[in-house]
């Protein structure tokens, strides 16, 4: 069983029962989580809660980091 | 010079750095120790697995707090969300608020803008929002209770520099937080001619970053912000329509 989310905007499979914590790792985010955020449809998922968050079908996963700018 | 105070920060240097723009984080290294900020913005964007190098490690390298930005945003709703997304993964309640009202001009909506800062603020925010160079505004800003007032000299990376000094002199003349003249600076007597106005800090990225030589640049916006802000309180003469001698009128020699 897997479960289908849009990852980044991209459709993306991972195993049934994945949490926030393995959306993180599938994008290559550094596994410290330092300079990384996570939200998921729309609401942020404190670093904290990365590991107990599930994710369910059609979430929509956004996970980001510092980047140049501004 | 006396030292930048935002908030519960004291900062030495009066130059704020953009990391947008640099062609290598080794460029943007070189530039942001020449420019002598303890300062620099970052963005928030979604992970690039490929992307080589931490912008963190090199701004703790050169010893600057970092502050993170809300650009791309266009509502208050996203810049909130950003802002949040932002002290999560840099661990700091200050933000850049950035809220765009067009992807061509690159100016602030003000409605927005408000509504983001106001939101920001009572959650516990340091807010630094870009606005534009309107004075009305900066007082809302004020009141909603930013840490400071970031106008624009002109639009984001457009060079074209302080646009309209007059508003810039409203707004500092009545300002009680921090002016930071923040887009549009071009060149060095920009920066310099922000400090001259009164305004409390610089902060410019492509000047330096899209420049030529962005170490090189990057020094000339350190001179010129210590020099704009030295003029500022050396206290400059008055302009004059005429000319005034500066060698005594007295004692002049009859040679014919």
């Amino acid at each position: 069983m897997t479960v289908t989310v849009k990852l980044n905007g991209e459709t993306h499979e991972l195993p049934d029962g994945a949490t926030v914590a393995d959306a993180v790792a599938a994008v290559g985010a550094p596994s410290d989580g330092r300079g990384v955020a996570a939200a998921v449809d729309g609401e942020v998922v404190p670093r904290s809660a990365w590991a107990s968050h599930p994710l369910a079908v059609d979430d929509r996963v956004e996970v980001l980091r510092a980047v140049q700018g501004g | 010079m006396g030292a930048l105070k935002i908030a519960d920060r004291e900062f030495d240097s009066r130059l704020i750095v953009g990391t947008g723009g640099f062609r290598s984080l080794d460029s943007m290294r070189d530039a942001v120790r020449a420019s002598g900020a303890e300062m620099a913005t970052v963005a928030l964007r979604r992970v690039d697995p490929s992307a080589r190098g931490s912008i963190l490690e090199v701004l703790d390298d050169c010893g600057c707090f970092v502050l993170p930005n809300t650009a791309g945003c266009f509502t208050a709703r996203d810049a909130v969300t950003t802002a949040r997304l932002a002290r999560e993964a840099l661990e700091t309640s200050w933000v850049k608020l950035e809220v765009i009202g067009d992807d061509k001009t690159l100016l602030p909506d003000p409605g927005e803008l408000l509504d983001a800062a106001e939101e920001l603020v009572a959650d516990g925010f340091t807010v630094l929002p870009y606005t534009s160079d309107d004075p009305i505004l900066a007082r809302r800003l004020e009141d909603a209770g930013c840490a400071a007032v970031m106008p624009l000299g002109s639009p984001i990376g457009s060079g074209m520099g302080i646009a309209n000094p007059y508003n810039l002199r409203l707004i500092v003349e009545s300002a009680r937080v921090p002016v930071i003249l923040d887009a549009g600076i071009g060149t060095a007597s920009d920066a310099a001619l922000a400090m001259e106005a009164g305004c409390d800090a610089v902060l410019l990225a492509s000047a330096v970053s899209r420049s030529r030589d962005p170490a090189a640049m990057a020094t000339a916006m350190r001179k010129a912000v210590e020099a704009g802000y030295a003029a500022r309180h050396a206290g400059r003469i008055p302009r004059r329509l005429y000319g005034e001698a500066s060698s005594p009128v007295e004692g002049v020699a009859e040679l014919t």
